[in-house]
């Protein structure tokens, strides 16, 4: 084994030596000067986000022994991970800093995360896959419980841990039932025996029923949703807003590597299953989120919902499919960063802006970020000219090519439900008047970047077509 | 230098000086935003005129036609086109814009940038849904428009706005996401093609026709407003401010019309000539039945409203007749509904401005303080009747006929409204501007400014103009409502 066959392994190595030297510096650092944690975990991002770029891949290559696999479709999601952990990092300094968890710790638990994000994206083998998982699913435990002389984080932390185990461990039970048919854990040969047929079908249906349940938890599909808006809720928004976003885009690759690559052939038997999720899930997130006055928990339910439309991509099965679905997943991290995010910037010390009362009159105080906001909630609702419609157009038209037209009717009903609360934090914007009429008092660098997302949600709308070309061609190179 | 596009710069124009709008900012600069609003409401106008004296008469195909690839991965194009059905609706649309700035012009004090930039975005808006030629484009405007709509009516509306905003938009999202899903239907049966002329060639089953054609009876009869789904039309328009109201009647109502024509009686022509039956019952329904509900209104708007869509029920009717007479009528209809609805609106701003009240039974005894605008509120109320030789009355007399052709009964039910109009819109007038002056503040009530006068006049020339010489309308439409009838009478089915 050469060196040169590390060399895909590049990125993923530099952010382990980064983190480790993170570690060590930020320990002899007093809280003055934090800002060398900070800039040298953006350095992080940006180094990995340049080694990524260099070594671009245009076919799949395995490597280490068939555990990783190089492809477009993990470069292209990679890179939106960097770019929305970078985000996260950005929108959550100031907040940090008023709540004294601008530590060594955030900034190491979240590039952890971010490495297991990595992993995950580019597991080509049952073991890396639940490595990479891992990884990322106890550095956000972590994360969650950071502010520990809070009850409800710890309380959230706590159900996300024993939750979270307990869907990990249905995966590996799944995944176990798996082995047992096909005799291997790399995903290629998985697929390959199993397109050839096998007669123990019983046994690798019951797995994969495990598999789709363990994989639905890590997404946060009803029923099994039912983490998503205490966590959601009790985390430190800095933490909700990450937990919303990057590994929303790692579980997308986390799932088509598991139940479109590894297990193709078994389409028709997992498409039921997805069905039933999606509808679900678009179900009860939508109407669950009506009944919320905590923004936090509304969003909460709210991704709930978008993970049941981003299902609708992948049961289709197909390249398209697929490429709606990881358009879909990417418009949503880009949304869900605004959100979580504007809840950030509203959010002073002593002062969580979480509640929808917080958002009254959001238009005399500061009109830009009202306008912002106004984009961010009709682009979550999927109406023109927003980036969230092409999003929702995508997946509908996945669902129709294959035939299942109710299931469109279906969805787009529910989405109507779902206009009503987006519909709601318009109206308290634009329609009342503030209970508090200061001004709002944010950064200029995250006062920039919420601008730069929100434009991004309305260029994007104007002008999807870039990045529906880059998910098809992600996705069409590495199938 | 933009010979080749014209559409773009009607759709555009007023899109980007609405921003330049929004960046005056707070309220300080309000005359400023002002000034831009109309500069931008005008250049509008000025930009759309060489799509009526360029456009060719004789032939039915789309002039002004642009064509760009938009998003490959869909095959969407910006493809953008006008033929002498949609050519009006956007000389109308952008002549009632700068309408509705002057008619805001002194009314709005509070978030003026703010107020003019979501006339002018969805001016734009609207534009493009009359000129777009592909499914999705067409989708983003029609859709698109409920924004700046919503926050009109929610943050410059009346008291209980908020319920009307909402009701407003999720009505019409309802039916407009159904569509989508028939128009992603629809581009698979084509091939992969979201054009909407390629559409108009597809042959297409009678469940999948039955299926479509409801779907966009839902999105186009929700817009029109057709009877039962025209209850969010009476709140919006009580709670809108006067801009807000004339734009709804005058020009969105139109949109859900013109998808009759653009969308649903072309692509599924089979299943409109079999469920025929159902929108004219509907229409008919909406022509008495909703006749008499304006009668008993106590609010002057919801009069209107109740009334605008008995008007409107004319152009459904005239639609589903399937001759030249029919589809010309509902246009002219159309047309001068847009005229008269944005008149009688602006009318009742006036009287709101002064009294602050819509109630009839604040008013009396108005001629006696405003001699000119009761004469014009008496024309324009008499165009609502449909007195001949104004625009009112073209366009009923040529859809009764039509109807007269098909059924003695469709004639006879439809004319009744001759006369339930006349009530309603004639005993408001007496009961507002004749008998005894009503109260000290009716007595303090000073007549029409030259601001006023200039926007009332200026629509009572129009109204007039059509009632008379209603020619050169019907000649622009003559072309393209013959080829599309000719399309609609051949079957599509496999």
């Amino acid at each position: 084994m050469s060196l040169q066959s590390f060399a895909p392994v590049l990125p993923e190595i530099f952010v382990l030596a980064m983190v480790s030297l993170i570690l060590v510096v930020d320990a002899a650092l007093d809280d003055g000067k934090r800002y060398i944690t900070y800039t040298l975990s953006l350095v992080t991002l940006a180094g990995a986000a340049f080694l990524t770029l260099r070594d671009l891949s245009s076919a799949p290559g395995v490597v280490l022994h068939g555990l990783f696999i190089d492809d477009p479709l993990s470069d292209v999601l990679k890179l939106f991970v960097y770019l929305s952990t970078a985000a996260v990092m950005v929108y959550a300094r100031a907040y940090l800093k008023a709540r004294d968890l601008y530590r060594g710790e955030f900034f190491v638990l979240t590039l952890f995360a971010m490495l297991g994000m990595m992993v995950m994206v580019s597991a080509s083998h049952f073991l890396s896959l639940y490595l990479g998982l891992e990884l990322l699913s106890l550095s956000l435990y972590a994360m969650v419980a950071l502010q520990r002389d809070s009850a409800v984080a710890t309380e959230a932390a706590m159900k996300y841990f024993v939750l979270g185990a307990l869907a990990s461990g249905m995966l590996l039970y799944g995944m176990s039932m798996v082995y047992g048919v096909t005799g291997s854990l790399a995903l290629g040969e998985i697929a390959q025996l199993l397109a050839d047929g096998t007669d123990l079908r019983l046994p690798l249906v019951f797995g994969l029923v495990f598999i789709v349940a363990g994989l639905a938890f890590k997404l946060g599909a009803v029923p099994f949703h039912m983490w998503v808006p205490d966590v959601y809720h009790g985390a430190p928004t800095a933490m909700t807003l990450f937990i919303g976003s990057a590994p929303k885009i790692a579980a997308f690759g986390f799932v088509v590597r598991i139940l479109g690559q590894g297990l193709e052939s078994q389409v028709a038997e997992w498409r039921d299953m997805l069905v039933v999720l999606a509808v679900l899930s678009m179900a009860i997130g939508n109407i669950a989120a009506i009944a919320q006055s905590n923004i936090k928990r509304m969003l909460a339910y709210s991704t709930i919902s978008h993970m049941g439309f981003m299902l609708l991509g992948i049961l289709a099965g197909t390249q398209s499919g697929y490429g709606s679905a990881m358009f879909y997943v990417l418009v949503y991290a880009l949304m869900s960063l605004g959100g979580f995010g504007m809840i950030l910037l509203l959010s002073r010390a002593g002062f969580e802006a979480d509640r929808l009362d917080d958002f009254r009159g959001l238009n005399r105080r500061s009109p830009w970020l009202a306008f912002i906001m106004l984009l961010l909630m009709f682009s979550m609702a999927g109406i023109p000219p927003t980036v969230g419609f092409y999003a929702k157009l995508s997946v509908l038209q996945a669902v129709i090519e294959l035939g299942y037209v109710w299931l469109a009717v279906l969805a787009v009903l529910l989405s109507l439900v779902g206009a009503f609360y987006y519909l709601r934090v318009v109206k308290l914007m634009y329609f009342d008047t503030p209970h508090d009429p200061q001004p709002v008092a944010a950064g200029a660098d995250a006062r920039i970047l919420m601008s730069v997302n929100g434009l991004a949600i309305l260029a994007l709308g104007i002008l999807p077509q870039p990045l529906m070309a880059v998910c098809a061609h992600a996705i069409g190179a590495s199938f | 230098m933009f010979g080749q596009e014209i559409l773009s710069l009607v759709i555009w124009v007023p899109i980007v000086t609405a921003f330049l709008v929004l960046a005056t900012g707070s309220d300080r600069n309000a005359p400023l935003a002002r000034m831009l609003a109309l500069a931008g409401a005008a250049l509008g106008l000025i930009v759309a005129i060489p799509l009526a004296t360029g456009f060719d008469t004789t032939t039915a195909a789309m002039q002004f036609v642009e064509k760009k690839s938009w998003i490959p991965a869909f095959n969407v194009h910006y493809h953008l086109g006008v033929d002498g059905i949609s050519m009006p609706l956007i000389l109308l649309n952008s002549f009632t814009t700068l309408l509705v700035v002057i008619a805001g012009w002194q009314v709005i004090q509070d978030k003026v940038a703010q107020y003019m930039a979501a006339f002018l975005i969805m001016s734009g808006l609207i534009n493009g849904a009359f000129a777009a030629l592909d499914g999705i484009l067409f989708y983003v405007f029609f859709e698109g428009m409920l924004i700046p709509l919503y926050l009109i009516v929610g943050v410059w509306g009346g008291p209980n706005r908020v319920y009307a905003a909402f009701k407003f938009f999720l009505y019409t999202l309802l039916g407009s996401l159904l569509m989508l899903v028939s128009l992603i239907y629809l581009y698979y049966q084509a091939g992969g093609s979201f054009d909407i002329q390629t559409w108009h060639r597809t042959t297409l089953g009678m469940t999948a026709q039955v299926l479509i054609f409801l779907s966009f009876l839902l999105a186009f009869g929700v817009k029109v407003p057709m009877w039962p789904v025209h209850t969010w039309l009476p709140d919006a328009h009580v709670e809108a401010p006067t801009g807000g109201s004339v734009v709804l009647a005058a020009i969105t109502l139109k949109v859900g019309a013109y998808g009759f024509l653009r969308f649903m009686l072309p692509i599924v022509p089979d299943a409109a000539h079999e469920l025929a039956w159902l929108v004219i019952t509907l229409s008919l329904v909406a022509i008495t039945y909703i006749g008499l509900v304006a009668l008993v209104q106590a609010d002057m708007k919801k009069l209107i409203a109740y009334s605008s869509v008995a008007h409107m029920g004319f152009v459904t009717l005239g639609f589903f007749m399937f001759s030249p007479l029919g589809w010309e009528g509902g246009l002219v209809q159309m047309i001068s509904h847009g005229f008269v609805s944005a008149a009688l609106f602006l009318c009742i701003g006036v009287m709101y401005d002064r009294l602050h009240s819509r109630q009839i039974k604040d008013y009396g005894g108005l001629v006696n303080r405003m001699p000119v605008f009761a004469a014009l509120f008496m024309l324009f109320a008499m165009a609502n009747a449909g007195l001949p030789a104004t625009s009112g009355f073209v366009g009923e007399f040529m859809v009764i006929m039509a109807a007269s052709k098909v059924n003695f009964w469709f004639a006879f039910v439809a004319a009744t409204s001759l006369i339930t109009g006349a009530a309603y819109t004639l005993w408001m007038y007496k009961r507002v501007v004749f008998g005894p002056v009503a109260s000290s503040q009716v007595e303090a009530m000073k007549d029409l400014n030259a601001r006023e006068f200039l926007l009332l006049g200026v629509l009572a020339v129009a109204v007039l103009g059509m009632g008379l010489y209603p020619k050169p309308f019907t000649d622009v439409m003559h072309a393209s409502v013959v080829e599309l009838l000719a399309h609609v009478a051949h079957s599509k089915l496999p």
